[in-house]
């Protein structure tokens, strides 16, 4: 069982990938589904098992590295943390491969688009169950691959290239960091095996390296590797450009599962981080930041999936700084419910794009709600759960994230309280112009794709209803557990609030208002939505026009592409031009002066070599020889 | 002492010669002759392979003692002595080399047409000659060894390489000729010192004075950097690996650039432990340059050979990075880069190889959309990108990883530049995938190109076997040498903690 959780979804993506040609589309894909049910049933009972049944255990496999005092194997950890993630991935992994049967029945190859896919849940598994540092980046930097992959699946378009290679290089940025942050956790506890390193975190508290605490160095070195996974502010970049890859991809990997990675790697480190109390409120202001930014980009964006990315996006930032003011668990909640709304966001935008042909640009789109009833029904639950509405399943993990904040009583933490209070009025603002103007309105597609909008296929409206019961449900549900009363028991011991920590008690003792706060604005943004977009249309243009500087601003995403292009890219392009016609041609050839007597004497070599007789050679070498014995005589008879 | 009970090492270094007697030997017109060639090359290197699995099987690990040894003397009055072995350190070079060879031969199978049998003569005396090196316990005989691999590949470079192959070929031999003349000198003063050549008995003596010390590295330096090859005296090696014909750079890539690493490891470290540890700045210097700079310059080619070269020098600095932190995780990181650097480079130059035996170009700009008509291609290349990029689970993560970490200790900052090839090496290696495999088929004639053939899987079999094994299980490689860099470790740390002798010969 737990063995099968994880290696089912490789046994589909082995078959999928070498077979896929010899087994046919349908049975490839339909082999790859079944391989993602039986890990979903697994995942479940463990998660029955483990979670609810207390009864935490790690399954090892085999010795990776030995070497000194290294020493880690590849090993399945199963805790209460991992099996919830195990559980979650499984299941929503599930459900879009069997939207994918749908989505993608038209694609030319489509064993390789499910063996990525499986691929990608393996890889997401070995990630979150891994035992060690080093396991997890082995997951890590298997999804970053995948991701790499799916992005760029349709590999005959430029942008799509584009944009996979950006994914995985700006993730490269933030491995870099990562990797570093490993040396420096073996360097100081002499393991990267999760339960020595908490172990030894006590006893460790107080080490410095070059002048610094070492736990804080390492808090702060693998956070950056978490922002470059989970798209903080400043390694964002990628995020949005990755939803060139196809729907069901962005639903799985850029919502649900892959970019929460840094969330989990930052509540899987909870116990370390409870001593780097500076890297935590470094957390604190990159997500409340995050959490903002991404908001204000995503309320002019005109790409379906974009706005829903920038969403994500922001959603991250959430959970980042409840990690940040201590509340791991809060931001582990808002995670789950967040993979189960936003995946079926995607799944719905992916809907609303076949019906529509292929467009993915809202201004482009309207009127189209009767004709797609439950793909606009699902959409309508999904932004509720968004918006924090109440009941919905954001509207228990939000709130108890700004609480969270507004309780930690610290200038980071009510700071994250203030932007997170304007990110969740522009998050609910958002949602509904991205309604409103794909589903109401006159159309404004032409006739013949308009002739054309057609509500998807079962098997693609399976997976949406199941999400969107999970959109309603899961929050109510799983509440108690998550964040409840009784929240010790759960967890049991798989996140760590340090002695001092009382946020998960002090959140629930929070003022009337601050619970109340986060719906108002909710409501108010919808509201806002309905006023610009429903009825005064003509308000919004008005507005781009008269604030034409913040519009652009907004609509270009801060400019931050140009930005990384003029300080990186291009310089970086220069100087290899450089030092390859200058330094590598001009002055290193050039200063034996050996390029024109190398030539001299080449031309003079040539006649000889172009007799090349073997013989030759070796007669050339027995002088050698003979020159060599010579030395050593005279050596010798001094 | 001889585990194998009966002269192995011996019969490992010199079937290969015998063979290429024998192929010298076949008379008759030119097509039975290229056959019997291509066929005795291919055995006879089969033959060795499957024989050099018995150091694989029956390698003593617990130990870091030289094994296999056979010792006559040759010139004893001299104390130059017939002297060969392994130990951890040298056992899986000598498996490399035995390895890629065959992989050579059958991979040169249909594209080499013109003098075949000089062309397979001179793989197996290049196979000779460098399993030679890597069992040579005395320094003259290494020498001999380590000179003469020259020969061949200066033939190989000269005679079947590109348009520019004469240039390429000088340059490749005298850059490395004028180091070994120094390291010659090197050999003659401490063979003066001692009165023998015999590296055991080298290692039993006490240290030599460190001013000695110091003139010695800077001789063993000129000629190990230019082999690794180290900034900045690496431009002959892509001008090499451009103009050498496809087998030509899997075993100079492969093999003939460990040749410089394996010097260090085995005469620089243990021999000169001051200097090493005085010099070790000067070496980390030269290796981040050589990451970042070489990593930029990859970034700017338009050949894909001449790509790869320039990431084989960036990931050589990371070996060179490893073999100076002096602890167990950088010294195994870096004997472990090397092996996995032979595979997986020299399996990228084969991809490249399948490319140009089909259109005869390894020009970048003239390929793109490779994955539509090859996709089997497409996946293999993917995995040795990948495992070049060093992605976990692949080969070349666990030297990288390892390197890094031992660098740490050192310094961050050497960590830092070390891990900044991570960023680089993924984008000049997936900016070299895009352009050549995904994208729009945009020429014609590229629309009818095969994918693999039978051969070409059975020559990439064995590699990917082996990158995605090293990866995953790397112990049952790491455990080889574990011991004997442990000892090495010791013996360095008790050099330095002993009070240095004034600078004088007894």
């Amino acid at each position: 069982m737990f063995v099968g959780a994880v290696f089912f979804p490789l046994l589909g993506a082995t078959l999928a990938g070498f077979f896929g040609r010899w087994l046919g589309d349908k049975v490839s894909q339909w082999i790859t589904v079944a391989c993602m049910v039986l890990a979903a049933i697994c995942g479940v009972s463990a998660f029955a098992q483990v979670a609810m049944g207390h009864a935490p255990t790690t399954v090892p496999i085999v010795t990776w590295m030995d070497v000194g005092s290294l020493e880690f194997s590849w090993a399945l950890r199963y805790d209460t943390l991992s099996v919830m993630m195990v559980a979650m991935v499984t299941c929503i992994s599930t459900l879009i491969h069997l939207y994918s049967v749908g989505y993608m029945s038209h694609d030319a190859t489509i064993p390789r688009f499910f063996a990525y896919l499986s691929l990608f849940t393996f890889m997401m598994l070995m990630l979150v169950t891994a035992d060690n540092l080093v396991q997890l980046f082995f997951g890590w930097e298997g999804v970053g691959l995948a991701s790499y992959l799916l992005i760029g699946y349709w590999y005959e378009r430029e942008s799509a290239n584009r944009a996979a290679m950006k994914a995985f290089i700006v993730n490269r940025v933030g491995d870099l960091f990562f990797t570093l942050g490993v040396a420096l956790t073996f360097w100081t506890f002499g393991t990267v095996e999760f339960p020595a390193i908490f172990a030894a975190v006590p006893q460790h508290a107080n080490d410095t390296f070059m002048g610094i605490r070492s736990l804080e160095l390492i808090g702060v070195l693998l956070f950056l590797g978490a922002c470059g996974k989970s798209a903080q502010i400043g390694l964002h970049v990628w995020l949005p450009d990755a939803m060139e890859g196809p729907t069901p991809v962005s639903a799985l990997i850029h919502a649900a599962t892959m970019v929460t990675a840094g969330v989990f790697l930052m509540a899987r480190m909870s116990p370390l981080m409870e001593y780097a109390p500076v890297a935590l409120t470094v957390v604190t202001i990159v997500g409340a930041t995050t959490a903002l930014f991404a908001a204000t980009i995503g309320c002019v964006q005109n790409d379906i999936k974009r706005v829903i990315a920038y969403s994500t996006c922001s959603q991250l930032g959430y959970m980042f700084f409840a990690v940040g003011v201590g509340a791991y668990q809060g931001a582990v909640f808002h995670l789950f419910t967040h993979a189960f709304f936003k995946a079926l966001l995607f799944l719905g935008a992916g809907s609303v794009i076949h019906a529509m042909s292929d467009e993915q640009d809202i201004r482009r789109m309207g009127g189209i709600w009767t004709k797609i009833p439950v793909t606009y029904a699902v959409m309508w639950i999904g932004s509720l759960a968004l918006a924090g509405v109440p009941f919905f399943a954001g509207y228990y993990s939000k709130d108890f994230v700004l609480e969270a904040a507004y309780a930690a009583h610290s200038g980071a933490g009510m700071y994250a309280f203030a932007c997170g209070i304007v990110a969740a009025f522009l998050t609910a603002f958002y949602s509904w112009r991205l309604i409103i103007l794909t589903f109401h309105g006159t159309p404004r597609a032409d006739h013949h794709t308009m002739e054309h909008v057609h509500e998807s296929p079962l098997v693609m409206l399976i997976p949406l209803l199941l999400l969107a019961a999970g959109a309603i449900l899961t929050g109510y549900l799983f509440a108690p557990l998550f964040i409840g009363h009784h929240w010790q028991e759960f967890w049991n011991g798989a996140i760590v609030n340090g002695e001092h920590n009382h946020i998960m008690h002090a959140a629930h003792e929070t003022p009337e208002w601050v619970g109340l706060l986060p719906t108002v604005v909710g409501v108010a943004g919808i509201a806002l939505a309905y006023a610009l977009y429903m009825f005064f249309p003509e308000v919004p243009g008005r507005l781009a026009r008269s604030f034409r500087g913040l519009y652009l601003f907004l609509l270009n995403k801060w400019y931050f592409d140009e930005l990384y292009d003029a300080i990186f890219v291009r310089p970086t392009r220069r100087l290899a031009m450089f030092l390859w016609k200058v330094g590598d041609a001009r002055i290193i050839d050039g200063v034996p002066n050996g390029a024109a007597a190398l030539s001299v004497d080449a031309s003079r070599g040539l006649v000889r070599l172009q007799s090349g007789r073997v013989a030759s050679y070796a007669f050339a070498m027995l002088i050698g020889l003979v020159i060599l014995v010579s030395l050593f005589l005279i050596g010798r008879i001094r | 002492m001889n585990a194998a009970g009966f002269p192995l090492l011996s019969l490992l270094t010199f079937l290969p010669l015998a063979g290429a007697v024998f192929i010298m030997s076949v008379r008759g017109d030119d097509a039975t002759v290229a056959a019997n060639a291509r066929w005795t090359a291919l055995w006879t290197s089969l033959l060795v392979f499957a024989l050099s699995l018995i150091l694989w099987f029956r390698f003593d690990t617990s130990t870091a003692d030289f094994q296999f040894v056979e010792q006559i003397d040759w010139l004893p009055e001299f104390g130059v002595g017939y002297h060969m072995g392994v130990d951890g350190m040298s056992v899986l070079f000598v498996l490399l080399s035995t390895l890629l060879t065959p992989l050579c031969i059958l991979a040169s199978w249909e594209s080499v047409q013109t003098r075949v049998r000089d062309y397979m003569i001179a793989f197996l005396v290049l196979e000779t000659m460098m399993v030679g090196m890597f069992c040579a316990l005395d320094f003259i005989l290494f020498y001999i060894f380590f000179e003469a691999v020259l020969i061949p590949m200066f033939l190989i470079i000269g005679v079947w390489g590109g348009p520019r192959r004469v240039y390429a070929a000088f340059k490749f031999f005298l850059y490395t000729l004028l180091g070994s003349v120094l390291m010659l000198l090197a050999i003659l003063a401490i063979w003066y010192r001692f009165g023998t050549t015999d590296i055991p008995t080298l290692f039993a003596q006490p240290a030599l004075p460190t001013s000695w010390q110091a003139w010695i590295f800077f001789a063993f330096l000129a000629s190990f950097a230019v082999k690794v090859p180290m900034w900045p005296v690496h431009t002959w090696l892509p001008d090499a690996h451009v103009e050498a014909p496809t087998a030509g750079s899997v075993i100079l890539a492969g093999v003939l650039l460990k040749m410089g690493g394996y010097g260090f490891l085995r005469f620089s470290l243990p021999l000169l432990p001051n200097a090493s540890a005085e010099f070790a700045p000067l070496i980390f210097a030269l290796s981040v340059i050589a990451v970042v700079y070489t990593s930029l310059v990859a970034l700017a080619q338009e050949d894909m050979k001449k790509l790869i070269a320039y990431s084989s020098v960036a990931h050589m600095g990371i070996v060179t990075i490893g073999l100076f932190t002096f602890n167990q995780q950088g010294l195994a990181g870096s004997i472990f880069q090397m092996l996995s650097h032979g595979v997986v480079s020299g399996a990228l130059f084969l991809c490249v190889g399948v490319l140009y035996d089909r259109v005869h170009s390894r020009e970048i700009a003239r390929y793109g959309g490779v994955a539509k008509i090859m996709p089997s291609y497409a996946l293999v290349f993917m995995l040795f990108t990948m495992a070049s990029i060093g992605l976990p689970g692949t080969a070349g993560f666990v030297g990288e990883f390892l390197v890094i970490v031992g660098a740490w200790h050192a310094s961050p900052w050497l960590a830092f530049g070390a891990a900044l090839g991570m960023i680089l090496g993924a984008c000049y290696m997936l900016w070299l995938y895009r352009r050549v495999i995904f994208g729009r088929i945009t020429r014609d004639d590229l629309r009818a190109l095969l994918d693999l053939s039978p051969r070409e899987y059975a020559v990439f079999a064995p590699l990917i076997l082996l990158t995605l094994w090293m990866g995953v299980y790397p112990q049952s490689f790491l455990s080889f040498f574990e011991v004997s860099v442990a000892a090495l470790i010791q013996r360095h740390e008790a050099a330095l903690s002993l009070p240095r002798l004034a600078g004088i010969a007894p």
